[in-house]
């Protein structure tokens, strides 16, 4: 029970695929204009996460050694194109202003690292916890930065306007330069935070 | 569909739509081996190398096979395999070939599988359905952009490394904030156009 409550939380906390392994930097970078894309590109690439998982546990004593990085790719992109099409047919405002990103999660590193890691030595459901752990950390943190940019970029939240329109956003936030200098910002605090628990732990 | 001026092709790739730093396309080479400007510079490369390839290729199979049949919806599986299958080949080429470029790029070709640039230029392709020559040119101007936003940053990450930078900021939050001010530069470009 104690290592299955560890598989889903080190994708959230401890191995966060954004703050703290780094990984997936496009997608993180890109579509965190705003909150509802952030959440929804974290959303699409936890469904590929956990199914890409499943199947390659379930698949792992079979594929061979040699190929087992193409084969990875091939099953990745599979559910990729699934979900795709999904999000055509259901969420067409968000496929929209998603747009090329949704293709590209096929080489989000997040999902190819996890196959390759985790996925492929372990059995079927602790590779979907893992996957859903992981894809959650993700998503977390996809929405936390997008939540400051939006708030930040355009002074609204999900669409609703703050403060009543009284400050001016600071649009540069929005733009790409602020997608680096923003997430740069949040691991610094959270490297600030972490150090100062530490010497707290320490005295 | 008419097809843009190649310097209009050229002038965009390069300055105004900078793969890194303006479309956060190949980001994770980008932040990942910048760390020196000779290995920036092999990654450069190889990635020109292959971007080209790879749109020449992808553009064929694009024309010939799937819009032929109406097999669009599977162009990611189909454009992702040939790439990877790309970089295998041309890994095992050079290295019986040319040993000397080998040496130079090797290690940075199998990365280049999962650099979501080379991806992200064969779909930008179809999707403006630019011919040929376009998009053989494009995929190589584009990784041009890519070398030349690598190389620079770089540079910058070798001097800021002899510096004291506060603690919390350490390692990878400066590249971050060091790639947002580039970003910034570069967005002076935009509206340039011939």
């Amino acid at each position: 029970m104690d290592k299955k409550n560890s598989v889903f939380l080190n994708g959230i906390l401890y191995e966060n695929p954004t703050f703290v392994q780094l990984l997936g930097m496009c997608p993180t970078l890109a579509v965190t204009t705003t909150l509802a894309n952030g959440f929804g590109m974290g959303l699409s690439a936890t469904a590929v996460l956990i199914m890409s998982n499943i199947l390659i546990s379930l698949l792992r004593k079979i594929i061979p050694d040699k190929v087992r990085i193409a084969a990875y790719i091939v099953i990745i992109a599979t559910f990729v194109t699934i979900v795709q099409m999904v999000l055509q047919a259901y969420v067409p405002s968000l496929y929209a202003s998603l747009g090329l990103f949704i293709p590209l999660i096929v080489v989000n590193c997040i999902i190819l690292a996890r196959a390759e890691a985790f996925a492929s030595k372990n059995s079927v459901f602790r590779s979907a916890l893992d996957g859903l752990g992981m894809g959650l950390g993700f998503t977390g943190a996809l929405c936390i930065i997008s939540a400051v940019r939006e708030i930040l970029g355009q002074g609204t939240i999900l669409g609703h306007t703050l403060y009543g329109g009284a400050l001016k956003p600071i649009s540069i936030i929005g733009m790409p330069p602020g997608g680096f200098i923003t997430l740069g910002v949040l691991i610094a605090a959270i490297n600030f935070i972490v150090s100062k628990r530490k010497k707290g732990g320490n005295k | 569909m008419s097809q843009p001026s190649l310097i209009s092709l050229l002038i965009a790739a390069l300055f105004t739509e900078n793969f890194v730093l303006v479309k956060f396309l190949g980001c994770c080479p980008f932040l990942g081996v910048s760390k020196k400007t000779d290995t920036a510079l092999g990654m450069g490369m190889a990635v020109v190398f292959i971007m080209s390839l790879a749109s020449a290729f992808t553009w064929c199979a694009n024309y010939f096979l799937l819009s032929k049949f109406n097999l669009e919806y599977l162009q990611t599986i189909v454009f992702i395999l040939i790439i990877a299958g790309l970089v295998q080949f041309v890994e095992m080429f050079i290295k019986k070939s040319m040993p000397a470029l080998y040496n130079a790029l090797g290690i940075y070709l199998p990365l280049i599988t999962t650099n979501c640039a080379v991806l992200a230029v064969t779909l930008i392709n179809v999707q403006n359905s630019y011919d040929f020559i376009h998009s053989v040119l494009y995929g190589a101007f584009a990784a041009l952009g890519f070398s030349l936003a690598i190389i620079l940053f770089a540079g910058i990450r070798e001097t800021i490394s002899e510096k004291e930078v506060p603690e919390s900021f350490r390692g990878f939050p400066i590249a971050l904030v060091t790639a947002g001010l580039m970003a910034i530069a570069f967005l002076g470009f935009s509206g340039f156009s011939i």
